[in-house]
């Protein structure tokens, strides 16, 4: 009976489904929305290839210079400081996020008194916008602005310093807001991940006797490998792309102490006029986000197999 | 002993949320100060004065009133676009066998994780050439454009869980493609289209970058960058300054409040997916 019903409902659904193909309203719903997509996504994305092997002042015609940006880059000071920079936003402002986030989901995951507030707290500043954050964190940073005060009241006078016009703490001054708005993201991946774990497995660990610590470390995180890549890449793409926050306390000065390879792309673009020149920085952001990415994935498939 | 334990949570996590809190509420505080009470005692200390003039300063002198409907006219029409694009592709890609289906919703998902700034100068260039330089146009045919394959990419793993009985019974019942898509497969990715909504507006509305880079004239630009403005015109107005961030970040805080669920569901959508 079963058998029959299922093979008589299955029959028209292909037929259907083949001849729906040809259907030129289905056609329009993929062609429409991916043209629009290739319009202001792919198709500049190949040019920002191109730009980069010229030279271009946005004026008259970009002249074909071959590698000349690359070799130049090599040589760049700027550009290297910037290079490391972004080596460290990514290591201390995607390592501390990550750590951040997921010791906050732990310690917020079970349901109790209290809870949902805190999580709202720590996730609050993700609803700001970056330059919001900036402003906010610039009361803090001001001299004689909250940071001093702190300082000043538990007698370690002798720390104050301009904390955003220093060039040996303007990085780090940034990198705490950037970390102060990430850590609640991360946590609320990290609590759907949690959330999705079979409690079961919990309970059979405890059952043989595994600890706190042995179940979060073989049943817990190995259960989070897709969360885990999701946040990987969530913080490998927003450190790489990580530009507003920059912008808007230090434009990655003074002396290019905080700029990062997005800030100092743009003010090559749109303030220097070096189109080629900039679109060359572009292609570097591009390949280093490519790498980290595929290279995480090149690991995950062999870890699979 | 569980007790203690209790009461070191709550200690510490009230702690931590002050941490977060704090900054926000310093700000919203220092909002309502007068300048010669920030210029006589500094941005550190507690408030000796109670003023709403600032938030005046910002609205009209600051242009933020300007600013807040520039933002409205490029958020809502490019949350809408992207949304119904977005369902359009997502509906066609994975309840109908079409061709290369695979390789069309990766490649549109890959485009949004291309690191913008490869496309800054292209997309610049572009929208001079078209004419479109300094519009709003410009700016939210930006957003859709760029926005589109995230949206789809999670909207298509909905709608392809949705059960197949349903597009059958439909379809038995006379519906034709248009139907199904607007009377049974959207009222059914309701939850889905409001955690993108909720997110999108916020993403859009915060955005910085796409904004300085199409648009040039002040009394274009949103909130964002002309919060930025703000900064330049009001110097050491520390107050005015508060006020303008605080309402840079009524709208977003607003949407949030109201779909806060949808929200949050909103950006664990594509983890556990």
């Amino acid at each position: 009976m079963t058998a029959t019903v299922s093979t008589t409902s299955v029959t028209p659904t292909r037929r259907r489904r083949r001849s729906a193909r040809l259907s030129p309203l289905l056609v329009a719903f993929v062609l429409v929305p991916f043209a629009v997509e290739s319009i202001w996504v792919f198709w500049p994305a190949l040019q920002g290839f191109w730009f980069s092997l010229t030279r271009w002042d946005g004026m008259s015609p970009p002249t074909f210079v071959g590698t000349d940006n690359y070799v130049e880059l090599t040589g760049d000071a700027t550009f290297r400081g910037a290079l490391l920079n972004t080596v460290i936003w990514l290591v201390l402002f995607g390592g501390l996020s990550v750590l951040g986030g997921f010791g906050m989901a732990l310690v917020l995951q079970k349901e109790r008194r209290g809870v949902g507030f805190y999580r709202a707290a720590l996730f609050t500043p993700v609803v700001f916008s970056l330059v919001v954050t900036a402003l906010v964190w610039r009361v803090f940073y001001q001299p004689d602005g909250i940071a001093d005060t702190l300082l000043r009241a538990v007698g370690l006078e002798h720390l104050i310093r301009p904390w955003l016009a220093d060039p040996q703490t303007a990085l780090y001054a940034v990198i705490l807001p950037a970390l102060w708005r990430q850590i609640g993201y991360v946590m609320v991946l990290f609590l759907a991940g949690l959330k999705a774990i079979d409690p079961a497995l919990h309970e059979a660990a405890r059952m043989d006797g595994a600890n706190s610590w042995q179940r979060l470390r073989h049943v817990t995180i190995p259960q989070l490998k897709g969360v885990n890549a999701v946040v990987l890449s969530v913080i490998v793409i927003d450190s790489l792309r990580s530009f507003d926050i920059v912008w808007s306390l230090t434009k990655g000065g003074p002396y290019h102490s905080s700029e990062l390879l997005s800030t100092y792309m743009y003010s090559t673009a749109f303030q220097s006029l070096r189109l080629g020149y900039a679109s060359a920085i572009a292609v570097v952001i591009f390949v280093l986000a490519l790498a980290v990415i595929l290279g995480y994935l090149v690991r995950a498939f062999r870890e699979e197999a | 002993m569980n007790k203690l334990r209790t009461g070191a949570f709550h200690t510490g996590m009230i702690l931590l949320s002050l941490l977060w809190l704090g900054p926000v509420l310093w700000v919203v505080v220092m909002s309502t100060r007068s300048f010669d009470d920030i210029a006589a005692h500094g941005v550190g200390s507690l408030p000796q004065s109670f003023t709403l003039d600032t938030y005046r300063q910002a609205w009209t002198d600051g242009g933020e009133l300007r600013a807040l409907i520039n933002s409205m006219l490029v958020t809502v029409p490019s949350v809408a676009l992207s949304l119904c694009l977005a369902a359009m592709a997502a509906f066609a890609l994975s309840r109908f066998r079409i061709p290369g289906r695979r390789t069309i919703l990766l490649l549109m998902l890959a485009g949004n994780l291309l690191p913008p700034q490869i496309l800054l100068i292209p997309v610049s260039k572009f929208s001079e050439l078209t004419g479109l330089y300094d519009t709003l146009w410009a700016l939210i045919a930006v957003q859709v454009g760029f926005g589109l394959g995230f949206y789809t990419f999670v909207l298509h793993g909905f709608m392809r869980d949705l059960p197949g009985e349903i597009q059958e019974a439909a379809t038995i019942d006379g519906a034709g493609t248009a139907q199904i898509f607007t009377r049974v497969m959207l009222p059914l990715t309701r939850p889905a289209l409001a955690a993108l909504g909720a997110l999108s507006f916020t993403w859009i509305f915060n955005d910085l970058l796409w904004a300085i880079t199409v648009l040039r004239t002040d009394d274009k630009m949103p909130v964002t960058p002309a919060l930025l403005g703000l900064q330049g015109q009001f110097v050491s107005s520390w107050n005015v300054i508060a006020a303008g961030t605080v309402i840079a970040a009524v709208p977003t805080v607003a949407v949030f409040l109201r779909f806060q669920r949808h929200f949050v569901s909103g950006l664990a959508l594509g983890a556990v997916k």
